[in-house]
């Protein structure tokens, strides 16, 4: 894991050949974050893949978040791992929320990280998020007829209401 | 024990009269009729379907019918890897969404008559699982006739259920089906429907069997 110095040192490199990318550095639960702007997510991921003296090869996870209420709303996370020196770092585009009936963009990173096919599938199953230039973007996990995005935080929970002492209140 | 077997043989002779074969009738013979053997013979000869959904199948399907619990002592030992082969189906977990019609089509293709359980707390009701991805208890999409409570039940729990079953099985009750689906009037008959003429073979024995008690 970069320490905040090679943090900031990633950024502005970053920063001088892709002015914009970076919107915001940090620690969160013992990983850097390198906070982007998703018009240059392949840009970023490609860099910390092949630059000298990076060589973040290995995308271990691909998973999105749902920050409502907040702005952006939505974040996609990879995380990558060096594996000579055991480094990781956690790239989280952040992707705003177009509004009712459209779905947010991001690139596919496919071509970088053939790994990332299913899991940005899982991605698109559960939070509506489309990525562009995916080979076979289609639902994994749940029924292809289903309607609704599952894990987006204004889906109704579902199921039937249950009457348990806590709440004896509500439903009693 | 030595005069018991006198008395058999002398049964088998014929020899036996009065009070003594009047004894022996009460000891030996039971009466019964046709449905009530029929209903125990089906409540002893289950064949499970090998099924499992989910944590409950590591209690039902897998620790009921090994050594410890043992199913077979009640008859149901044969568990079956074919619907087609199978007359009880144990609904062990959850079911979501994604495996319910799968489910649905494995009742569809067991013969009558079929008896379902649902086991534990999740296949019931849905159990803790209360969100979108889980049918909110198994009797939305098919028909249960016997609910186990628990989370999981414990497998004595599972066996005093399935012997519940095999009370209702004897009791041979309508399985009510037919009303459910409104599937009166697609049953299939051997030989064209219910109001269709008797082979020719079934007439003249029913003929011959009526010029024998002198009808």
């Amino acid at each position: 894991m970069p320490d905040a110095p090679g943090l900031e040192l990633i950024r502005g490199e970053i920063e001088a050949a892709h002015p914009g990318a970076v919107v915001d550095t940090g620690f969160a639960q013992e990983r850097t974050v390198l906070s982007i702007d998703p018009a240059h997510l392949l840009a970023v991921l490609g860099w910390l893949r092949k630059a000298p003296g990076q060589g973040y090869d290995f995308l271990s996870s691909l998973h999105a978040a749902d920050y409502l209420p907040a702005e952006p709303r939505f974040a996609v996370h990879y995380e990558l791992l060096n594996r000579n020196r055991v480094e990781r770092i956690r790239v989280k585009a952040l992707l705003a929320d177009p509004g009712e009936d459209t779905l947010p963009e991001i690139d596919s990173c496919v071509g970088l990280f053939s790994t990332a096919e299913f899991q940005e599938r899982e991605v698109f199953d559960f939070f509506g998020i489309v990525f562009r230039g995916h080979p076979d973007l289609t639902r994994i996990l749940l029924p292809d007829d289903y309607v609704g995005w599952p894990q987006r935080r204004d889906f109704p929970l579902g199921g039937e209401p249950v009457t348990f002492t806590y709440n004896e209140r509500n439903y009693g | 024990m030595r005069q018991r077997q006198l008395r058999a043989r002398d049964m088998l002779r014929g020899d036996l009269e009065g009070e003594e074969l009047e004894r022996y009738v009460e000891e030996k013979v039971v009466m019964t009729n046709f449905e009530k053997m029929l209903g125990w013979a089906r409540s002893n000869s289950i064949f499970p379907l090998t099924f499992g959904l989910a944590c409950c199948a590591i209690e039902a399907p897998i620790s009921l019918v090994t050594a410890r619990y043992d199913l077979a002592r009640f008859g149901a030992e044969a568990l079956r890897a074919s619907p087609r082969q199978a007359d009880m189906i144990i609904l062990s977990g959850r079911v979501s969404i994604k495996m319910a019609p799968v489910v649905r089509r494995l009742y569809d293709q067991m013969l009558e008559p079929k008896w379902a359980i649902s086991m534990g707390a999740c296949s019931s009701s849905g159990g803790m699982f209360s969100n979108y991805a889980v049918v909110q208890g198994a009797d939305k999409f098919m028909p249960i006739d016997l609910h186990i409570p628990g989370c999981p039940p414990r497998p004595e729990a599972v066996l005093y259920g399935f012997t519940k079953l095999q009370r209702k099985i004897q009791g041979n009750p309508d399985q009510g089906w037919r009303a459910r689906y409104a599937a009166h009037g697609t049953e299939e008959w051997a030989r064209g429907g219910p109001r269709s003429e008797p082979s020719a073979e079934a007439a003249t024995a029913y003929e011959s069997a009526r010029e024998l008690i002198g009808a």
